[in-house]
């Protein structure tokens, strides 16, 4: 058996666990599972591709790949804005719907109006870009032998190395920072944090922020590595709810290591039992775990 | 800790007037009652359950809302300001229940509260925290959610006093302790009394709130029916033929809070 799988899972798993952080700090602080954290993917991925070709028409032809990656320096800077746009994004979303509905405090009606919103800003997303797949470069990337009969591209690696930096960066916010504190107070009682001098409402925003934000960087990457398509955050739906889950709601580093575990459990059985059952491996998995312990791998809720 | 309005002491610190305050606005749980402290004073509120003392305290710290009356600290009126900007002017509140993050270490609860204070002060402030609660200073890196009930009593009265407040609101401090770690709260809120800090204390424990109370307050349906000095009250046969558990008979139904 090739060891191939495990570099494939842990692409796949770093990529729905960056996701995931998204999903567990939304659904730990604002208690309901945001749907539309896929389109948040999507849109995120065309706004960078958007203003990769932008940024190419302004510059002109010059647009060479940076050494031995795929991607020029225009991918890069497009893919900070497009976050900072994610984020935003996130944030008018939850002023014109979420906002409102929360304070009837049913989480049910924000689930099925995250639904609802979903649907329209995915079809939107065929309708202005068309389903035919986009790419960001057309260079074609050689696989180098990394040992023990796995290969790897220079975009995979680098994309495994920003994953790192951007999650590090994350925990480092949680568990060190007055906004990681903040953040904290707010998902375990918001009444408490108020009367603990956190305004709960900026904490709220900046979580659709830096969810919205990391949902795109994961999205940019899935692009570079595979391909760009209206429904590629939908598709992406369901192991980032299995990740957020199986580490624990509102943990980061569980959030990423639900990924990494869902992204190995699919190319496994990709490898073992055969495609078809690749989306079913997450669930297995996830309810594997949870019938060991209810509250995710490194879940606190009491 | 020094109180800014500590020259003039005879100035109220905190004035809540005419309060109508509830969870729904048609429904008022709080009809009109008010409460006057001073700086270096313990207000004690007591009534019946049901009697809106919880929900007087909370609407002040602005957790209820205040549909009319007002809420003057030291010369600014802060009736609507949301509860994190009164903490901000120095009105701190500790609830009565899950009034520590337990998830979060005791470092982390307290660190939590000293968000409006300057950088270089936070972790002095915790330090002198420390100092005034020595057993919260040993186990500072758990979780506060192993924290026994009166230590978490403690935290919470000591997240309240991280950023120096003028004055200090607390919900029943006394409910679930043993009478032995009572003693030792109420001890803990005359320190802190002495120290400048204006204390509202709402209290099931009657007698032993009235011990260390400058003045009291007893609140009927939303109203206040007797206020004065604590000192005597405790044995006034009235108020505690009503009020302090010597009920008669037939007024024993009341509604649970």
């Amino acid at each position: 058996m090739s060891l191939q799988f495990l570099a494939d899972g842990i692409l796949v798993g770093a990529m729905i666990g960056l996701g995931a952080i998204g999903v567990t700090l939304t659904y730990s602080i604002l208690g309901f599972a945001n749907f539309v954290h896929g389109e948040f993917i999507t849109w995120g991925t065309y706004a960078a591709l958007t203003l990769t070709s932008g940024i190419g028409l302004l510059v002109g032809q010059d647009m060479a790949p940076l050494g031995p990656f795929s991607i020029g320096w225009p991918v890069l800077v497009a893919g900070l804005i497009a976050m900072v746009l994610t984020g935003l994004l996130a944030l008018l979303l939850d002023l014109i719907v979420f906002r409102r509905l929360r304070r009837h405090g049913n989480a049910i009606i924000m689930v099925m109006a995250s639904f609802g919103a979903s649907m329209a800003l995915r079809s939107l997303v065929e309708f202005t870009f068309t389903s035919e797949p986009a790419y960001f470069s057309r260079e074609l990337q050689i696989a180098m032998p990394i040992g023990l009969g796995i290969r790897l591209t220079a975009d995979q690696m680098l994309m495994l190395g920003l994953t790192l930096v951007l999650v590090v960066a994350m925990q480092l916010l949680i568990s060190r920072t007055q906004l990681g504190r903040a953040m904290r107070a707010v998902s375990e009682n918001p009444a408490l944090a108020q009367v603990a001098g956190v305004d709960v409402a900026g904490v709220v925003r900046l979580t659709w922020m830096i969810g919205g934000a990391l949902a795109c960087a994961a999205g940019i990457m899935a692009g570079i590595t595979v391909q760009i398509r209206p429904f590629m955050g939908f598709d992406l739906l369901l192991p980032l709810f299995s990740a957020a889950i199986l580490g624990g709601i509102g943990s980061v580093p569980g959030a990423v290591i639900g990924g990494l575990i869902v992204g190995l459990g699919e190319s496994l059985a990709v490898q073992l039992i055969g495609a078809n059952y690749r989306a079913a491996a997450a669930f297995l998995l996830l309810i594997a775990v949870l019938l060991i312990k209810p509250t995710g791998l490194f879940g606190r809720r009491a | 800790m020094t109180a800014t309005s500590s020259s003039r002491t005879d100035a109220p610190l905190l004035t809540a007037r005419d309060i109508v305050a509830g969870y729904q606005r048609d429904l008022p749980i709080v009809n009109g009652a008010g409460i006057e402290l001073r700086a270096g004073e313990i207000a004690v509120v007591l009534g019946p359950n049901g009697a809106g003392k919880s929900t007087l305290v909370k609407a002040i710290a602005g957790l209820v809302p205040i549909s009319s009356g007002s809420v003057v600290l030291g010369d600014a009126d802060i009736t609507h300001l949301p509860a994190h900007r009164k903490i901000a002017a120095g009105l701190a509140f500790v609830p009565q229940t899950e009034n520590v993050f337990a998830t979060m270490t005791i470092d982390d609860n307290l660190l939590l509260a000293a968000a409006v204070l300057p950088k270089a002060q936070r972790h002095a402030r915790c330090q002198a925290m420390y100092e005034m609660f020595p057993d919260l200073a040993r186990q500072k890196r758990l979780p506060a959610g192993r924290l026994s009930g009166g230590q978490r009593q403690m935290l919470a009265i000591a997240r309240a006093l991280m950023v120096g407040p003028r004055v200090l609101l607390l919900d029943e401090p006394s409910a679930g302790l043993s009478p032995k770690l009572v003693a030792g709260v109420f001890a803990d809120l005359a320190r802190i009394r002495d120290s400048g800090v204006g204390i509202v204390l709402v209290e099931q424990n009657a007698r032993a709130a009235l011990s260390i109370g400058d003045r009291a307050y007893v609140l009927v349906e939303g109203r206040n029916r007797h206020q004065g000095p604590a000192a005597g009250l405790a044995d006034d046969p009235l108020v505690a033929a009503l009020y302090l558990g010597h009920r008669p008979a037939a007024a024993t139904t009341g509604v649970p809070a």
